[in-house]
């Protein structure tokens, strides 16, 4: 049988642009139904406070409020008064499940109190300040250093001490590689990421249909399978009785893939009310109550020989958990693995503590956690290059994995117990494919060139690795109807990755048509059972599997019924455009609606070839070891010492995210990656002073990067496919931003190596810089 | 007690060409108006502190954030939303098209901030540098797209224009 020019690897229009270009996209905020009402949380404005008592009565009596309901309002309704998220590990050493809405004690700012029903938001609003919780403030639990020194205050008066849960990651004779190696660094690294901030904030809205007795939420969400078993679960429903749909929505970044306490109330209030509940996030409260990623304090030691092979690293790590357990163990998990991804290294022992303070809770933002372990060992790199005398990239060509290491199997195991097992791929030739590009042996001449005229320019490489591909599955299914049309269900969950388009060209390039042609449900619970959405750069891998294994099998079967209906072979049959025919013979031809009605059946009548009836395939590929992307980049800088700017003037990103369906879209979320990882390394940081009070809490206190600050990223592509899937692919979502911070971090230190400064943290502001140059160990 | 939600007052203005005239509190904004009374739900919000751009409009003619504007100061006003850009006839506007041969959206919900800044832009400087485009957006965030696909868009679409008015 011919095949038609495969669909794979060339850019395609998306399927979600005309829509959002033309105000017809629907956002959870676009749901207008009869007779909403709308909510606002009461929120606690202590990090750390008792809760006397709650008087509700003047917000109820307030004109245009329906019902303000507290945690004692809404237990009868439940089947627990907590959400306990958190993924198994056997790490934790206490349980700390947020309370829906607070009982007796509040233990962060913005921890949702109580809920107002109105008319309308403002009305909401107005009623929620006449709430009036009795609160007695207690000590906060600011910083997660202190929080576990011993007689710390603790972030929750009923438990013992901070510390949440504790675990180690090692391999090899570290004792035996530090006594016996010929250097010996130690370093300090502070290393904090902000929110997500995703520009639409998160959203609900709850309908009870009381006639299907169907409760339906749609929800600005990354995983709306995982929201409907929590509904179901904590209000003790069918899971025919509840629907998740995610409508479009307006980026995910991490953060929304949490389950939160807004969300089963807003279903519980429509239970109670018997209305629509509509709750829009404001931005204020994206900063208080929606998820963050934020504080990490490592102290580490790198042992290596003279000829700057690193032999081990040990140390350990403070990472800064949260109030409660939102998602799980799983960012220092991360950081503490991607430490020793890329390189080859004997011996390595992190002792990791996750301390609990009375902030919002951590879960992943973009990169989940492996930024910070691809920080600290590219500068313990640096700092190895420096005692060596050798070259910065040399110190990495001669520790990276080589490419006849691969498969690379790591001593070390995933958070499910499978072992790491860096799948394919050439390190090396990402970076001297980026090195090459920035000009990273001309630069020492430009750079003392700039000096002589009074500039300061510097140049940083770094290299990455990333997890991609989170199993175990992702389902897909793919339906063709008797009208011809193609219509794909998946699990997976669409946040402007072009998750939709992504399985159309899968799909057309076993089926034919043109995209548009074919119909993409994301993210519905009522179309597929099972599934989990979107995160950890995964759906490509176990979405766009599932969606070409089924499209196969769709293949399959529509060829086979042509073979039978024409009484010929498969290879006397052609495809063009999803138009089976006969090679040679115009007249016997078979579309994949004609296959899809002659497989639907008439009473009394044999299907043909003993086919079994539809046209449809449902397709859970498991696969359950990742697939790791992998890269390297070089930045440049200018610093500007009089007003400490630091302005990235050109980077260079070399990946390889394995087989690309669509370069259009891997070029675009490779940008967006990356230049999230250049607002987080020089703008974005979630203040909080030392009673643990959020201090930015708008966009003139919490800086993103704009436009105007960035330089034309350019962008190098590598294709070395992926043998753990049959596509080929890996994810590639979360790669930008990785490298970001070491390569500007190396940079900044590079530019400004007249004074002499150690730049140990990220992020680094304009005020750091100058403080640097005042305390470098050269004077300026 | 709930004396600002019944203060209302009456406005007459033109939104994409019609004239409308509608009773509205006084305290609702333009972008609440715009969405939520007439349904235009292509403006967006998202940060209501007139930051992200993400709800900005053309109020004769000039780029506004509609979540710091009142819908009453819009009286007698002439207002362009995402809604109307592309004319009658017309699929997309040359921008609203170079936005999508250039990857310039992935989420789409800054997108139509950034496609009417973006459109004052290209009326008032019709051959814009590259540096220039970057300045004028910074006033519209985006997290999803690293803003190149935008920038690249804008400059095409620059391009497209001045050719269409070469006489």
């Amino acid at each position: 049988m011919s095949a038609e020019a495969s669909k794979i690897g060339k850019p395609m229009e998306r399927l979600e642009d005309d829509a959002l270009l033309l105000g017809l996209s629907r956002f959870v905020d676009d749901i207008d139904l009869p007779n909403m009402v709308e909510a606002a949380f009461v929120r606690s404005p202590h990090a750390h406070a008792r809760v006397n008592g709650i008087e509700t009565s003047a917000a109820a009596d307030f004109e245009g409020v329906i019902a303000v309901l507290c945690l004692d309002d809404i237990r009868q309704l439940l089947t627990s008064d907590k959400l306990a998220v958190g993924l198994p590990s056997p790490a934790y050493r206490q349980k700390v499940d947020r309370p829906i809405l607070a009982d007796t004690e509040v233990t962060y700012v913005g921890e949702p109190v109580a809920v107002v029903l109105a008319i309308s938001r403002g009305v909401a609003e107005d009623a929620a300040q006449l709430v009036d919780v009795a609160y007695e403030p207690l000590a906060a639990v600011a910083d997660c250093r202190d929080a576990l020194q011993a007689g710390s205050v603790t972030a929750h008066t009923s438990l013992p001490d901070n510390l949440v849960a504790r675990f180690n990651m090692n391999f090899g004779d570290v004792d035996r590689v530090f006594n016996a190696a010929p250097h010996v660094l130690s370093e300090s690294f502070w290393q904090h990421r902000g929110g997500s901030h995703s520009m639409e904030c998160r959203g609900g809205v709850a309908v009870h249909d009381l006639q299907e007795d169907l409760l339906t939420f749609w929800s600005s969400t990354q995983t709306p399978l995982v929201a409907k078993e929590m509904l179901c679960n904590l209000l003790d429903r069918s899971a025919d009785s509840v629907r998740v749909v995610a409508p479009d929505v307006g980026g995910g970044f991490g953060p929304k893939l949490v389950f939160y306490q807004e969300d089963i109330v807003l279903a519980v209030a429509a239970l109670l009310t018997k209305r629509p509940v509509k709750w829009i996030e404001d931005r204020r409260e994206h900063f208080v109550a929606t998820t963050q990623e934020r504080d990490q304090y490592w102290n580490v030691e790198v042992a290596a020989n003279a000829d700057g092979i690193i032999l081990g690293v040990r140390g350990d790590l403070i990472h800064d958990h949260g109030a409660y357990t939102a998602r799980g163990v799983n960012i220092p998990y991360g950081s503490s693995l991607s430490v020793i991804l890329p390189y080859n290294i004997e011996a390595y022992a992190l002792d990791i503590k996750l301390a609990l303070t009375n902030k919002v809770p951590v879960t992943p933002v973009r990169g989940a956690g492996q930024p910070q372990g691809a920080f600290v060992i590219e500068r313990l790199l640096d700092r190895v290059a420096e005692k060596c005398g050798l070259d910065r990239a040399e110190v990495r060509r001669r520790n990276l994995v080589r490419a006849d290491q691969m498969p690379c199997e790591k001593p070390l195991k995933l958070r499910g117990g499978t072992t790491v097992k860096l799948d394919s791929g050439d390190y090396h030739k990402t970076l001297e494919l980026a090195l090459e590009k920035a000009g990273w042996d001309q630069f020492p001449d430009r750079q003392r060139a700039a000096l002589s005229q009074g500039r300061y320019i510097g140049q940083g490489v770094a290299t990455y690795v990333e997890g991609t591909g989170r199993g175990p599955f992702e389902s897909v299914k793919v339906r063709v109807d008797p009208t011809g049309q193609i219509n794909v269900y998946s699990g997976a969950a669409a946040m402007g990755q072009s998750t939709k388009s992504m399985l159309a060209q899968l799909v057309a390039d076993q089926l034919g048509g043109d995209l548009k042609s074919i119909n993409v449900t994301t993210g519905d619970s009522s179309k597929i059972e099972f599934g989990f959405g979107g995160f950890n750069s995964r759906q490509t891998v176990m979405a766009g599997s599932s969606a070409h294994a089924a499209a196969v099998k769709v293949r399959e079967k529509a060829t086979r019924l042509a073979a039978a209906l024409f009484d010929v072979t498969h290879d006397q049959l052609e495809w063009n455009d999803g138009i089976i025919s006969v090679s040679g013979s115009s007249n016997r031809t078979l579309s994949l609606g004609e296959a899809a009605s002659n497989l639907k059946g008439l009473p009394g009548y044999s299907l043909p070839a003993g086919l079994a009836p539809g046209l449809e395939f449902t397709e859970e590929i498991v696969i359950d070891d990742m697939a790791y992307s992998y890269g390297a980049a070089v930045a440049n800088v200018e610093i500007d010492i009089g007003t400490g700017e630091a302005k990235v003037t050109d980077f260079v990103i070399a990946h390889d995210c394995g087989r690309i369906i669509n370069p259009m879209i891997v070029d675009g979320q490779v940008l967006g990656g990356v230049v999230h990882g250049i607002s987080n390394t020089l703008f974005e940081k979630m203040g909080y002073d030392e009673n643990a009070q959020p201090v930015t809490t708008n966009y003139g206190e919490y800086l993103l990067v704009t436009a105007a600050e960035l330089p034309r990223i350019q962008i190098i592509h590598c294709e070395t496919p992926s043998p753990l899937n049959e596509l080929g692919v890996k994810g590639v979502g979360e790669s930008g931003v990785i490298p970001c911070a070491p390569a500007i971090v190396s940079a900044i230190e590079d530019a400004l190596s007249p004074f002499d400064v150690r730049v140990s943290q990220t992020p680094v502001s304009p005020i750091d810089i100058v403080g640097m140059i005042a305390e470098g160990r050269t004077a300026p | 007690m709930n004396k600002l939600e019944h203060t209302d007052k009456d406005v007459v203005v033109t939104v994409n060409g019609k004239p409308r005239s509608e009773n509205v509190p006084v305290r609702m904004t333009l972008a609440d108006f715009l969405r939520h009374q007439l349904g235009l739900t292509g403006t967006h919000v998202g940060c209501e502190h007139g930051v992200c751009g993400a709800c900005t409009v053309l109020v004769d003619g000039k780029a506004v954030r509609s979540c710091l504007m009142l819908a009453v100061q819009a009286n007698s006003a002439d207002v362009t939303t995402l809604e109307g850009l592309a004319l009658d006839g017309e699929e997309l506007t040359p921008l609203q098209q170079a936005f999508k041969d250039h990857h310039a959206l992935q989420c789409g919900f800054c997108t139509g901030g950034m496609l009417m800044t973006l459109t004052e832009v290209l009326e008032d400087s019709p051959d814009p540098t590259e540096a220039e485009i970057r300045i004028a957006i910074s006033g519209n965030l985006c997290r999803c797209t690293g803003y190149q696909g935008i920038v690249d868009a804008a400059l095409a679409a620059a391009k497209i224009l001045r050719d269409e008015r070469r006489p």
